[in-house]
């Protein structure tokens, strides 16, 4: 066990230093100076040399990336060109929104998509098999963005029950566990739960179909077992799959949660993001995809590892 | 380069005497990758060692428990493993000296256990039997392959355009041999090639292989765990034993009188027709050793019954048995001055 | 001839010839929903090609008298947006875009996936891991916020939409054809072709592709309501198709202020991408079970 662990540390090393060059190549690939948006539209050839040289742009590429991946690790990501405060500072308050909001919609997603997705394995091929099935189908195939446009139209317009944009008095700083604060949590949540709901359902409802037809369940019952203890038995084999497939729709919601962020103008990282794209603002474009993909490999790290220790069967290797 | 004429490697270049195929050595070790940074931790000696020739037009049987190594040493032959170390020579041609891998393959064909696997399902047999003359540019590959169709028994007008899920496993595995034929090869080795067929289907491929070999002047290698078959199709038997020959000899002689006690468990362990003759004790118990850290001296000893000192102290070289040097025998007993206590004491002075 | 006399296993019933696509196409045709889905499909994009012969109002005719009219006003079937320009006219010329930036990516990432796949599962060593561990990075980012990275770097456009959404779908078809082709390369008739004197390129040709392209295929199409969605995402977000174009993500996006005043107009938009990606999906199901490809 220990020996995996430490591979699977040094096997994600490379992986996390490439998801570095490619958040720093994002700045380079990007069409025009990036320096123009913060550049006098007069400045003279010298006072563009010298801001160049400022930023460190005048040096080669590879030095580029070894002074800001060494600022990187050490906290600094820059300064955000639009409001001049540290990037750090920026994702980090902005994620602590974005996780809020990926917790909560996992906490309606998992137990849903876990029980039905269990249920129609157990009565494969009957009619509660076929609805969850097409449940999950509409799951995985709605745009959420669009299904949260639909919910603020009937629960916001419509209605008038719940909040449409926001995070509830105070602004983005102040969150606290109650009613004014969490009507506004709601809808985002609900929203972005509808997918990882469609996968579970649909990975679970496989899985424990798949179970239930090995012949080791035929030899349970032959030796005597009660329906309860093979029961038991096929949720053992199914934990780890279906809990490495939680754990990857986790770091999914914290890093797809873009388009619902914007929707709901939810004061999270995604909203943060469009933010940056719009003021083309590239160092806290290029500190916000970093740690959210960073936050992406380590999910993946911990899911593996996790997986790793509740499976006898993936000690080895 | 005339060696590289399509023709040339049917001529019987060596003359009646040269064997077909001479394995000198042969060695192949796989790596055991484990811990950290995937070192290699430990080898499994599949191949350790290996010599023997086959002559030509006769059929060579190789028998063994799985996990001796038959199967590496068949892929070793055809160059589809590379060679750790040993040598190859394909009827007086080394093997990377005088002629190339593809070169030999030319010559060396080989029919695979699992007559599924080796048909690509998306092919009709026809297309997979002409795949090998269309890379060697034959003309009128398919022509060819419908003529093989025929005499391997499949009427090519009703077989030829069906797909390997169509066909029964005796059908398939004589589409097997035909693709193997397709290359016009003078050595063909028979991998397990009859051990998944019904019994009565695999007495027909017997058949038609004896009589292919008659009709096309082939030398065949002969790999099978079923030593009744093997007596019914082989001239020579050689017997493997963790990488290792242990004896080698005539068919005839060796089902009459095994010299070794690993042949001689395995002649127990086959069944029997005559009631007199019954099995009373397992003649071997257990199964064999690891081959990734094999029994120092015979390899044999851990589980011999005549096993000594020596035996596990020295390692045995095939001697000759009984005056006879086309049968011989790796065990110390069968040695002169071995030290073995059934050995004679010294050589004949 | 005596080796083709002991015939007696050969006494069976023929049993008439049948390829594989045969059968694809027979039980295909037996599965009422996706055959429903993929009329509908179909519909749309040939709704989309021959949009101008439709007889519809002109999509880009603006009007300030006619704005956010409702669903059924007179001449606008569908209601107007928020320029006054007709909403079915702008749907059904909205299908070209999107369908076309939707579709796309996931047609070039099968090819160059499935070429990146198939040389590393076939070539393995080296090659493989430099291959594959490239793969590994790009995996490392959930796709949503992938697509969007490379898209806001590069700009607003169609053709950035298309590259960034290409990369992204790129390493999972890329994984799935590595797998596939390292799964056929271990079988005994590769081995026999090898013995045959095959190149790599001939036994890949010959023996692989036609093996792996099914599965591959499969997945693929998997990946394109995934790929509707995050194209109509990145244009929702404003970094996809530019305005005045008529495009679904776009068009919820513009019409997003005006779900106070006309809320199902407002809607309509979505709910084709939901439509696409539904019936999207549901072949894709069709297509796995009429293909026989496990998952």
């Amino acid at each position: 066990m220990f020996t995996y662990l430490v591979r699977r540390l040094i096997y994600v090393l490379p992986v996390a230093v490439g998801v570095s060059v490619i958040c720093f190549l994002l700045v380079h690939i990007a069409p025009g100076d990036p320096l123009t948006a913060i550049m006098p539209v007069d400045a003279t050839q010298e006072e563009q040399a010298a801001m160049r040289s400022a930023y460190g742009l005048d040096k080669p590429l590879p030095v580029q990336y070894a002074i800001w991946i060494g600022k990187a690790v050490s906290g600094d990501l820059g300064k955000s060109i639009a409001t001049g405060r540290p990037v750090a500072d920026e994702v980090f308050s902005a994620v602590k929104n974005s996780l809020l909001l990926a917790f909560s919609a996992s906490v309606i997603a998992f137990p849903i998509g876990l029980f039905l997705g269990f249920l129609a394995g157990y009565y494969r091929d009957t009619i509660f098999d076929r609805l969850v099935t097409s449940v999950a189908i509409t799951g995985v195939s709605v745009p959420n963005y669009w299904l949260g446009i639909v919910l603020v139209i009937i629960f916001s317009v419509q209605l008038g029950w719940l909040p449409s944009m926001g995070a509830g008095p105070g602004g983005s700083g102040s969150w606290s566990w109650d009613y004014a604060h969490i009507r506004h949590l709601i809808l985002p949540a609900v929203t972005l739960a509808v997918v990882p709901i469609g996968i579970v359902a649909r990975t679970v409802r496989a899985l424990v179909g798949d179970i239930f037809s090995m012949d080791f369940v035929q030899a349970l019952y032959a030796k005597g077992l009660t329906h309860g203890d093979v029961l038991f038995h096929v949720i053992r084999n199914a934990a780890p799959t279906a809990l490495s497939v939680m754990g990857l729709q986790l770091g999914y919601l914290l890093g797809g949660s873009i388009l619902i962020e914007t929707v709901f103008n939810w004061p999270g990282s995604g909203f943060l993001l469009s933010n940056a794209i719009f003021q083309r603002d590239l160092p806290l474009l290029q500190g916000t995809i970093l740690i959210l993909s960073l936050f992406f490999v380590g999910m993946n790290l911990i899911v593996d590892v996790a997986q790793a220790a509740i499976d006898p069967r993936i000690k080895r290797s | 380069m005339s060696k590289t004429d399509p023709r040339s490697a049917k001529a019987d270049r060596g003359g009646p005497n040269q064997p077909l195929i001479i394995a000198k050595d042969l060695k192949k070790h796989f790596p055991i990758r484990s811990g950290l940074f995937n070192r290699q931790s430990a080898t499994v000696r599949a191949v350790d060692g290996v010599s023997f020739d086959v002559k030509k037009g006769e059929t060579l049987g190789i028998v063994g428990e799985s996990g001796c190594g038959k199967s590496t040493t068949a892929r070793l032959l055809v160059g589809l493993i590379d060679l750790d170390e040993g040598h190859i020579v394909f009827d007086g041609d080394g093997l990377g000296e005088d002629i190339s891998l593809k070169e030999l393959r030319r010559g060396v064909q080989m029919v695979f256990q699992d007559s599924y696997a080796s048909l690509n399902p998306r092919l009709t047999i026809v297309d997979s039997v002409a795949f090998g003359p269309k890379i060697l540019g034959l003309g009128n590959p398919t022509g060819r392959a419908r003529d093989l169709l025929g005499r391997v028994g499949l009427d090519p007008n009703r077989f030829a355009d069906r797909y390997p899920h169509e066909l029964s496993g005796g059908q398939r595995q004589r589409v097997n041999i035909a693709r193997a034929l397709a290359m016009e090869p003078r050595l063909v080795i028979l991998d397990e090639a009859v051990s998944a067929l019904d019994k009565s289907v695999e007495a027909q491929v017997l058949n038609l292989l004896n009589d292919l070999r008659r009709e096309f002047g082939l030398t065949y290698v002969f790999i099978s765990h079923d030593l009744n078959v093997v007596r019914y199709i082989s001239d020579r038997v050689l017997v493997m034993y963790l990488g290792e020959v242990v004896e080698i000899g005539p068919a005839d002689v060796i089902y009459e009188n095994q010299a070794h006690p690993y042949t001689a468990s395995l002649f127990a362990a086959m069944p029997s027709m005559d009631p007199d003759n019954l099995t009373e004790e397992p003649p071997l118990a257990g199964d064999p050793p690891n081959p990734i850290d094999p029994p120092s001296g015979c390899r044999f000893h851990t589980r011999c019954k005549f096993a000594e000192g020596v035996c596990s102290a020295k390692t045995p070289k095939l001697s000759v048995i009984g005056g006879d040097d086309t049968h011989q025998a790796a065990c110390h007993m069968q040695e002169p001055g071995s030290g073995h206590s059934a050995a004679i004491k010294e050589a004949a002075e | 001839m005596s080796a083709a006399s002991d015939t007696a296993e050969l006494a069976e019933p023929v049993v008439k010839t049948r390829g594989y696509w045969s059968g694809v196409v027979r039980r295909f045709s037996r599965d009422p929903v996706a055959l429903t889905c993929a009329v509908i499909v179909l519909a749309l994009i040939l709704a989309a090609i021959f949009a101008p012969y439709l007889g519809l109002n002109d999509p880009y005719h603006a009007s300030m008298i006619k704005r956010l009219k409702p669903i059924g006003y007179p001449g606008f079937p569908l209601g107007t947006d928020e320029q006054g320009r007709d909403m079915l006219s702008r749907l059904i010329y909205g299908g070209r875009l999107t369908l076309f930036v939707g579709l796309m990516p996931v047609v070039f990432a099968f090819f160059i996936g499935s070429a990146l796949g198939l040389v590393a599962g076939y070539a393995g060593g080296w090659i493989n891991t430099l291959i594959m561990r490239t793969v590994d990075v790009f995996f490392a980012f959930p796709s949503v916020l992938l697509a969007i990275a490379i898209s806001s770097a590069l700009g607003a456009g169609i053709i950035n939409s298309l590259v960034s959404l290409t990369i992204v779908f790129i390493p999972p078809i890329a994984r799935v054809a590595e797998s596939a082709t390292a799964g056929v390369r271990s079988l005994d008739y590769i081995d026999a072709a090898r013995a045959s004197g095959g190149g790599a390129l001939t036994i890949i040709r010959v023996h692989i592709i036609g093996n792996v392209l099914g599965p591959i295929f499969v997945y693929a199409t998997s990946l394109t309501s995934v790929c509707m969605i995050l194209a109509a995402g990145l244009s929702f977000l404003g970094i996809g198709v530019r305005p005045p174009e008529p495009e679904w993500g776009l068009m919820l996006n513009t019409l997003r202020t005006a779900i106070y005043v006309n809320p199902w107009v407002a809607a309509l938009p979505g709910l084709m991408i939901f439509i696409t990606s539904l019936c999207l999906n549901l072949l894709s199901d069709g297509l796995r079970s009429a293909m026989n490809v496990k998952d």
